[in-house]
């Protein structure tokens, strides 16, 4: 759908810029929340719960980071003399001239299937794809892939489920009735099959697919946020601020939205990994985004019926995926937990 | 009551209405007829070529409603055809989509049927059988394996479990599907299964937080009181209680009965609406994947329909304020 | 004596140690009387009521102590054995009527079920006998508030329920955790004269939690009051009210505004309740107590007749010795 300039400058220009503007973006949300004793504290304990998944999501996040910083230009040594003039990440830089011409087993010195020795022997540690990339380059970029896919599209939605959610409830009659329409109409769709017929229309560029995935899950949140904003609306200190005369705005931004913010950093977190499980599905059924993880295990389905059995193109990129998975929603449980407004008095 | 169900299926209607008017709008507007033909004859194909496949397949008519054209467009066209659920030919391969539907129905029903039932009828006894132990060592196991399994995709599953008990242990076909009643069972038993454990971990998780909210309620405490045993409390009690959210899970999962599993259908070879799907996908037939997306919204929407009236026989607060 | 309370313990896990919400407590409770175990929010007197019929949250356990039901101690009986003692021997009622009933079930079919659990009779007779019971609690048109749902139901009549199921088989004792709390104070007035009737035809032992002293005033024969898991005085209802011994119980009646002198200012307890895991050592009404003394520190006071009181102080005793 849109096309940037194809230039890899143009390109390296977004790629870094995205990067910075999310390490801002932490950065910022990092310190409103130190900032704030309850949120502090309640951050504290889901570090000390699930400090393992922490990490092990902080690793993801990394690997990703150094995949999104990219420069033109570098090495004039290497074999692939265009790749010189393409935008590249560190991660691809470090796995530089490492192609051979097919399969080879990890740590292998010799091709797999015609057995003829290896460009770069022992250098694999994960063997080789049918391509003959290392299949330790690939599943690494795939870090990228799934981030941008969960992340980006949660930052995304989440927003502007949370506007219409917030409105809706607050201002209700015909706004609310327009707002309900349109979400009981998406929502009777099922979620796979309007997915599909989304990409379908709209491309298989990775855009398409974040807007795809986008207007699917918006109406999870929209609904929820809805509903906790008709059931704020009617507390004391809301009508206490109409009768001071406050304004709607005023009072949806200090007093209603601190509210959901709970909500919505659950929210984030779970529809991350809905989101990463619905691109591998998506991927599956082939039109995932290009190198995602869920596409190495849709292509490398086949090779478990070879005779001798390929397995290690599929179990790294499983492996990723169920680590970012598992530790995603380990983290997004306790967080509920920590969380839920009924456990926020009994810090005895 | 009558009232209540009067609005409510009027609401439902209103829904059916949104959902074909979004479908016209993403089919014929956001890829209109002429992408639509060229992905099928060729981007390159000359002019009066796609104008023959438009005419074939009917999009040749005018997109909108417009002077001379009040009748005699694709808008009145698609709703006309929507609400007499004639839904055409393939754009693919030219067969009549009811015919596909009526051989692909009975296909995913033995599979999404069977794996349905089994499946609420395990989480919601394994859930029963937490709540009842909660805050032990097993529920705390339960817990941890409810996330364990719940992060593993759904095709990580049907590949390892194909790999394991069909490649390795050889138990059953990997792939294939034959409805003689004789070997019918060989070729479902896979899939069903893989089905069920996978959706597993998430249903035990909700199912499990439903019933534990309802185990710490006032009127639990005033049944043992009375001497109820913790067995009659959790099966009669809270699983009364629970029935509200239940309900709405399983109409949530209806649409799903129709419209087959998409991933199970395509990984072990049963030819139903989900494999049919599938095909559609990599055909670009994009009447047969309209026609799948709305069979399923007019299944949620009766399902939902159906819910909001078995809530009231379920939850007499319900009932009597309708 | 129909149930013996001998050093009931029980102890909850917080902040990593073993805290005993009920410390020690024992009373006794006769046929045809009522005991008012009195005492402000936290003081474990709710927790006293659950551990007698082992209903006491799980995050709590009972350590120590003799519960004796006709001489028999509750403590040592089955789970099994313990649905059996359960709304049959001794049944208990609840302070939220609204939430204490099954919102799904016929209230009707609620008192059936308690009936059904414990004696082998047909549906029919148990039916008969829940109307009965409906008609004995003094619910108007008893068969057609049978088959109504609680929300259809006012709290004085949801409460009725309470009691109609309570009693249904005809238990030795009946706790009752703060049962007018919740509900209007003409209808209070209303199901308290109940109970009291109720009380004498049955002749069924009462155990009253309250930390209202005009229902005490009611109902009560015999007070007992608690304070951080321990009884600090028990005495007749009457001796209790006029000659209160414990500090802790004279600021509590200091505080009522019918005893004040008119345009004085109401007395009260300086501090507030110390939460478990803070209790202080020795007695645990010190930091608040106008009497305090040395001793009060270092070691925990008794509960020791003094005269037509019990009471647990050092104060009182040194009173005592001193005569």
């Amino acid at each position: 759908m849109m096309e940037l300039s194809n230039s890899p400058s143009a390109q390296a220009m977004l790629s870094n810029g995205i990067v910075v503007s999310l390490l801002a973006l932490g950065g910022l949300a990092a310190r409103a929340v130190l900032r704030n004793e309850l949120w502090r504290a309640a951050f504290a304990r889901v570090l000390g719960l699930r400090r393992w998944s922490i990490v092990v999501l902080s690793l993801y996040v990394a690997v990703a980071l150094l995949d999104s910083v990219v420069w033109v230009g570098g090495s004039m040594q290497s074999e692939d003399q265009v790749a010189s003039f393409e935008a590249r990440s560190v991660i691809d830089r470090l796995f530089v001239d490492t192609t051979e011409k097919g399969y080879s087993a990890p740590m292998a010195r010799v091709e797999f299937y015609d057995k003829s020795p290896l460009l770069h022997p022992q250098r694999h540690l994960l063997g080789t794809n049918i391509l003959g990339q290392d299949v330790l380059y690939v599943t690494l970029k795939g870090a990228r892939v799934a981030l941008l896919i969960g992340g980006l599209t949660s930052l995304i939605t989440i927003p502007l489920a949370l506007f219409f959610g917030m409105t809706a409830g607050y201002f209700g009659r015909r706004w609310d009735d327009l707002v309900f329409f349109v979400m009981s109409t998406l929502a009777s769709m099922p979620g796979i099959l309007l997915l599909i017929v989304l990409i379908m229309v709209l491309g298989k560029s990775t855009v398409s697919v974040c807007v795809a995935l986008g207007v699917t899950s918006w109406v999870g949140f929209c609904r929820l946020s809805r509903g906790e904003t008709l059931k704020l609306r009617e507390m004391d200190y809301v009508s206490a601020a109409r009768s001071l005369g406050v304004s709607h705005g005023k009072i949806l931004l200090r007093h209603i939205l601190p509210n959901l913010m709970h909500l919505v950093i659950i929210t984030f977190v779970l529809l991350f990994s809905g989101l990463v499980l619905a691109e591998a599905t998506l991927a599956w059924l082939g039109i995932g985004v290009d190198g995602s993880w869920g596409q190495m295990i849709a292509v490398a389905k086949d090779e478990l019926s070879r005779d001798p059995v390929v397995w290690w193109n599929i179990v790294p990129a499983g492996a990723a995926l169920f680590g970012l998975l598992l530790s995603v929603n380990l983290i997004g449980d306790a967080l509920r937990d920590v969380l839920d407004p009924r456990t926020w008095g009994s810090q005895d | 009551m009558l009232a209540y169900l009067v609005r409510r299926s009027a609401y439902g209607l209103f829904v059916v209405l949104g959902v074909i008017f979004f479908l016209f709008v993403l089919f014929f507007t956001v890829a209109s007829p002429d992408d639509i033909a060229r992905q099928a004859v060729g981007p390159k194909a000359m002019p009066e070529v796609i104008q023959q496949w438009k005419v074939n397949h009917g999009y040749h008519l005018p997109v909108w409603p417009g002077a001379g054209h009040l009748s005699d467009n694709l808008l009145v066209d698609h709703v006309q055809r929507m609400i007499a659920m004639d839904f055409g030919k393939s754009d693919a391969d030219g067969v009549v989509i009811w015919e596909r539907i009526r051989q692909g129905m009975w296909p995913s029903f033995f599979l999404t049927l069977p794996m349905f039932v089994i499946g609420m009828v395990a989480s919601i006894l394994t859930s029963l059988f937490v709540a009842f132990f909660r805050e032990t060592y097993l529920d705390r196991w339960v817990v941890a394996l409810s996330v364990l399994a719940m992060s593993i995709p759904t095709l990580l599953y049907i590949i390892f479990g194909q790999f394991i008990v069909g490649t390795l242990l050889r138990w059953f076909p990997v792939s294939g599907f034959d409805a003689d009643p004789a070997v019918i069972l060989r070729f479902l038993t896979l899939p069903v299964l893989i089905g069920v454990v996978s959706g597993l971990g998430s249903s035990v998780r909700f199912f499990r937080t439903v019933f534990l909210e309802e185990i710490h309620r006032d009127y639990v405490r005033t049944a043992r009181a009375k001497g109820a045993s913790e067995m009659r409390v959790m099966f009669y009690h809270v699983l009364r209680n629970s029935l509200v959210p239940i309900l709405t899970q399983v109409v949530m999962e209806i649409p799903f009965l129709f419209t087959g599993s998409l991933l199970l259908e395509a990984g072990f070879g049963i030819p139903g609406l989900g494999a049919a799907t599938f095909e559609a996908i990599s055909a670009n037939d994009f009447s047969t994947l309209r026609a799948m997306v709305f069979l399923g919204s007019l299944m949620f929407i009766v399902g939902q329909v159906l819910t909001d009236i078995g809530y009231t026989l379920v939850d007499p607060r319900i009932r009597l304020d309708a | 004596m129909l149930l013996e309370v001998k050093e009931l313990t029980c102890s909850l896990r917080l902040a990593g140690q073993e805290v005993p919400i009920v410390d020690g407590v024992s009373f006794n409770l006769q046929a045809g009387k009522c005991l008012a175990l009195v005492g402000e929010s936290g003081c474990g007197k709710s927790m006293t009521a659950l551990s007698l019929l082992r209903l006491q949250p799980k995050v709590a356990h009972i350590v120590g102590g003799q519960v004796l039901l006709s001489g028999k101690n509750l403590l040592g009986y089955s789970v099994p054995q313990m649905y059996q003692v359960r709304g049959r021997e001794m049944s208990m009622i609840f302070q939220e009527p609204m939430t204490s009933l099954n919102p799904v079930v016929r209230v009707g079919q609620q008192v059936m079920e308690a009936v059904m659990l414990h004696e082998q009779v047909s549906k029919k007779a148990a039916r008969s006998r829940s109307i009965e019971l409906f008609k004995r609690v003094k619910i108007p048109q008893p068969e057609q508030r049978f088959e109504a749902y609680p929300h259809q139901l006012s709290g004085g009549l949801k409460q009725r329920v309470m009691i109609a199921m309570a009693l249904s088989t005809r238990p030795k004792v009946l706790l009752a955790d703060e049962p007018t709390t919740a509900l209007d104070v003409t209808i209070q007035a209303q199901i308290l004269e109940l109970l009291r009737e109720l009380l004498q035809d049955f002749q069924m032992a009462m155990l009253l939690i309250t930390h209202d002293l005009g229902v005490v005033n009611q109902i009560a024969d015999d007070i007992a009051v608690m304070y951080a898991g321990r009884i600090v005085e028990q005495a007749e209802r009457r001796q209790l009210l006029t000659q209160p011994q414990h500090p802790y119980t004279r600021g509590l009646l200091g505080a009522l505004p019918g005893r004040a002198a008119p345009k004085a200012a109401l007395s009260e307890i300086t501090g507030s309740v110390p939460s478990p895991a803070h209790w202080p050592s020795g007695c645990r009404f010190r930091p608040r107590c106008a009497e305090a003394m040395e001793r009060c520190g270092h070691a925990f006071p008794e509960l020791i007749q003094l005269g037509e009181t019990r009471v647990a102080c050092f104060a009182r005793q040194t009173n005592q010795e001193d005569r």
